[in-house]
């Protein structure tokens, strides 16, 4: 041992003796370390990707422009104000490259046509994952703390809801993840703060529950609570998974905390008289439009109607009929939220229609539900699992306050770390997956979770799943140059007499005037400058509608003859557009010349007939409001400037702006101001 | 030194359980009838967004050699990469239908999904179904073609879709008519939405949409009627460099 040592020793000391032995190896020691970048860089993935972008252009046609584009080396989009480092392009080098739209080999495919520039937003913005990386795996699958793996496609639109937070073209998937947030009432129990400091608002009206007694019975709320999707195919309310003596109690509690509502409740009961007409009930209830907003099952089982009100199939298991009645004289008395309107019915039409709807019942709903009395302890007890559930975060209900921040805060959701989650043991560990899963079956993660299950397919889920990832902490953070402003529902309302009847008639849960109200009919903030007064006032007697191919339409209200002249005047008066005088072109007295030059225009070209109908014998269009009474309708100057300009006039109208010259509108406009009422029409 | 032939043969063995091992469970599902045809009961040609489910399941039907729907025949079902199904097989029910979740891939397009059953001589036969993948361009196309040209180019009317088809006196084409469409180039769809049917000496029925719709809108129109038209569009080569 000790003789090998000395000789090793021996022999170095010898070597270190000659310079040049000692140069020449140092030298082509360090010549080899000095290899490990270069080789290190020349076998790295995505050099190995270049190198097979640059194979895969060689055959193709475009191969020279293809090269000339391509740039070697680690590609990076920098944009410090949004923080921004993406090597994407280092791999995904075609991205930029149209031809390669239609590749199927990854990484080359180019990016599909998006409203943004790559080079203003880069990557990562919108599909998640490590923009520095240059590593397939640690750019599109760290889970390491403070990073986060590339977002599923399915969830894609979730970071255009990060800078827009209204309805936006072309991603239906999160407009519908927003509806729903709203009309489900996520937000009654979670808060959702938007960037510019205003909070998501609930659009539904879950019915307050003070007279509840007055409304339904003890069984029906127990059957309901138990299954509301058994009661309507469309429920809105979840299921709470109440075990049989837990909803029995709750039950119980509501009916025992309910008080007598005020006024006419039963007085309308009391009117006696003959039995009402079954025929006659059907036809007020299609005269009065109710299936514009509330839908019911047809013999064939098909849901049919609108959704702003509740589904009615089984309305008779559920309500009494004294309360309908009442409701239905004033709903807003019941409930001062409701976005039904008062008919105005008298009290013979207010028996027909309560019998009518009262027939549509199933005798096998709550068949077989039978409760017994409830003891004190367990009203009691049902009490306090109203509070324990958070009933009060949605309904109103007497002696239980509205919850605070029931549900955890979701304001910045679609950022929550990784790290942060509990994942059910074979889940993947994502937070798309977790919000999926959690909307999806939410007890799945422990039975003392109390948040309920809706009802809602794979589409809904993921919509919803979209909605909540769009709330990102890069959200708050943007530079106030890229914060697009929302469109936010202002809180106009009309004022006086007339706004009070509007109000009453709950004009605003189908019209929009002045940026607040429904958008089932049309907008009303220039109706008095569009229309001609005798005929919205004949309209409000006799509401026909103008589009034939329309299912939803205005409801007849009965109104006085007071009534119906002061919102007349109220809305020819105030709803006026300030860009044109309503009279500035006169009704009646246009050349025959200018007339028949109209005519041609109408009927060649612009060939307005392939929408419009003007002589209901020859023309067949219906997709447009029918025109064959439109000079006793519109206003001369609304029809010139609507030509002009029809978006100017109806945003988002389906009418093509064709340009049209000062003479041609003009000549149109007399053309269509003599198609009058008691007029033959265009021959 | 002599090799074992021993040897070798247990390494071969080794090697093919090792790639058994590799084929899925679901193997084990075994047909109890045989049918001789496969039919598309419904979902096929469904348009979905990339990345998601379509909106309703794929329904095959098994068929036996007099036209009668036949339970418990296995039906396999693959598409192209990014495609996901529920399940890969199943055997069709009571009423010989065999129902499959599709999830389309991510990018945008045609999406031909192949369904293999066999017959009682255990020989296969296929049957090809078409779906259609929307991207952001072809989506932004279809909200403009439902509220906009649908109203006209559609010629199934509905009472929650209507359209003016049966009313006009030229009629327009349908934008799945791949035989019309396939033969304007990009330019020509962009004026004759633009400018009107005249631009291009058709019908002034087509009334011009450049002054309603945004440039950016009528690409999209024109890449969602390349999407959907049948037979497939099929974008012109690329052209080539002169050196």
């Amino acid at each position: 041992m000790q003789t090998k040592n000395t000789s090793f020793i021996a022999s170095l000391k010898a070597f270190l003796r000659d310079p040049y032995r000692v140069f020449g190896v140092v030298s082509v020691i360090l010549l080899l370390l000095l290899t490990i970048a270069p080789a290190k860089d020349y076998f790295s993935e995505w050099h190995g990707f270049q190198r097979q972008y640059l194979r895969f252009i060689t055959n193709r046609g475009d191969a020279v422009t293809l090269r000339r584009h391509f740039e070697g080396g680690i590609q990076q989009i920098w944009i410090p104000k949004l923080g921004v480092v993406d090597r994407c392009q280092t791999c995904h080098v075609g991205l930029t490259e149209a031809s390669l739209y239609d590749v199927k080999e990854q990484p080359f495919r180019a990016h599909p046509a998006m409203p943004h520039k790559l080079t203003e937003f880069g990557c990562v913005i919108c599909h998640r994952g490590q923009g520095a990386a240059t590593t397939v795996k640690e750019a599109h699958a760290s889970e390491m703390a403070g990073e986060e793996p590339i977002l599923p496609t399915k969830y894609i639109e979730s970071s255009c809801g990060q800078c827009h937070h209204s309805a936006l073209e072309g991603t239906p998937k999160l407009n519908l993840g927003r509806v729903m947030l709203s009309r489900y009432g996520c937000v009654h129990c979670h808060t959702v703060t938007l960037p510019d400091g205003s909070k998501m608002q609930a659009t539904d009206d879950p019915p307050p529950l003070t007279h509840i007694a007055d409304k339904t019975t003890r069984e029906w709320v127990y059957a309901w609570l138990k299954d509301p999707v058994a009661y309507s195919a469309t429920a809105t309310m979840p299921n709470f998974n109440l075990s049989d003596a837990d909803a029995s109690d709750i039950s119980a509690f509501l009916m025992a905390n309910s008080k007598p509502g005020v006024g006419d409740t039963m007085a309308v009961a009391e009117t006696h008289g003959p039995a009402p007409d079954p025929t006659a009930g059907a036809s007020l209830y299609g005269e009065s439009f109710c299936a514009s907003c509330h839908a019911a099952q047809n013999a064939a089982g098909n849901l049919v109607g609108g959704d702003l009100g509740p589904e009615l199939t089984r309305v008779g298991n559920k309500v009494k009929p004294q309360w309908l009645m009442a409701w239905m004289r004033n709903p807003q008395k019941y409930d001062p939220n409701t976005p039904m309107p008062q008919y105005r019915w008298s009290d013979a039409q207010l028996k027909t229609i309560t019998a009518f709807v009262m027939n549509k019942s199933d005798s096998d709903y709550m068949a077989n539900v039978h409760l017994q009395p409830a003891t004190p302890a367990q009203i009691a007890h049902g009490k306090a699992l109203v509070v324990e559930y958070g009933c009060a975060s949605c309904h109103e209900i007497a002696g239980v306050p509205k919850p605070d921040n029931f549900g955890p805060d979701l304001t910045r959701i679609g950022s929550k770390p990784v790290v942060q989650l509990v994942f059910l043991p074979g889940m993947e560990h994502s937070l798309p997956a977790y919000l999926n899963q959690k909307i999806r079956q939410p007890r799945s993660f422990g039975s003392s979770f109390r948040m309920p299950r809706y009802n809602f397919n794979t589409n809904q889920v993921e919509a919803v799943t979209t909605e909540l990832l769009s709330h990102t902490d890069r959200s708050f953070d943007l530079p106030a140059e890229l914060q697009v402003p929302t469109v936010r529902e202002t809180n106009y309302q009309p004022a006086g007499h007339a706004g009070q009847l509007m109000t009453d008639l709950n004009c605003f849960s189908c019209h929009r005037i002045n940026g607040h109200g429904g958008d089932m009919a049309p907008d009303l903030s220039w109706e008095g400058t569009s229309v001609q007064s005798p005929w919205l006032d004949e309209f409000l007697k006799n509401p026909n509608t103008l589009r034939p191919a329309l299912i939803r339409r205005m409801p007849k209200f009965n109104f006085t003859d007071a009534e119906r002249k002061e919102l007349t005047d109220y809305i020819m008066n105030v709803y006026q557009n300030p860009a044109f005088l309503r009279d500035e072109m006169p009704a009646t007295g246009y050349a025959p010349d200018l007339v028949e030059k109209g005519r041609q225009l109408f009927y060649s070209k612009y060939a307005c007939q392939s929408c419009h109908m003007v002589n209901p014998d020859v023309d067949k269009g219906y997709i447009g409001p029918t025109l064959t009474k439109v000079g006793s309708r519109l206003n001369a100057s609304w029809i010139y400037h609507y030509l002009k300009d029809p978006q100017a006039l109806r945003p988002g109208t389906v009418e093509p702006n064709q340009h049209m010259s000062d003479d041609d509108a003009r000549a149109l406009t007399a053309f269509l101001m003599m198609q009058k009422s008691g007029s033959k029409g265009a021959k | 030194m002599k090799s074992n032939p021993w040897i070798y043969a247990l390494l071969a063995a080794t090697a093919l359980a090792g790639c058994h091992h590799q084929q899925p469970a679901a193997a084990a599902l075994q047909a109890k009838a045989a049918g001789s045809a496969l039919v598309v009961s419904s979902g096929d040609r469904q348009t979905g967004v990339i990345g998601s489910q379509l909106p309703q399941p794929l329904v095959l039907q098994v068929n036996d050699s007099q036209g009668n729907a036949v339970t418990g025949a296995k039906v396999a079902i693959s598409g192209p990469a990014g495609v996901v199904f529920d399940s890969t097989q199943v055997l069709t029910d009571d009423n010989g239908l065999a129902t499959f979740k599709v999830q389309l891939g991510g990018s945008s397009g045609r999406y031909e999904l192949t369904a293999t059953s066999q017959d009682a001589q255990g020989k296969p036969f296929t049957l090809s179904v078409v779906e259609l993948a929307v991207g952001y361009p072809q989506e932004v196309g279809r909200e403009v073609n439902d509220k906009y040209c649908s109203r006209c180019h559609n010629p199934d009317s509905s009472a929650e879709q209507v359209s003016n088809y049966d009313n006009l006196a030229v009629k327009p084409h349908a934008f799945t008519s791949g035989d019309v469409y396939n033969k304007f180039s990009d330019v020509d769809l962009t004026n004759i939405i633009t400018h009107g049917g005249p631009s291009l000496n058709r019908s002034a029925l087509m009334p011009p949409y450049g002054n309603t719709l945004s440039k950016s809108e009528i690409k999209a129109v024109i890449s969602y009627i390349r999407l959907v038209s049948d037979p497939p569009y099929v974008a012109p080569g690329v052209a080539y460099d002169k050196r």
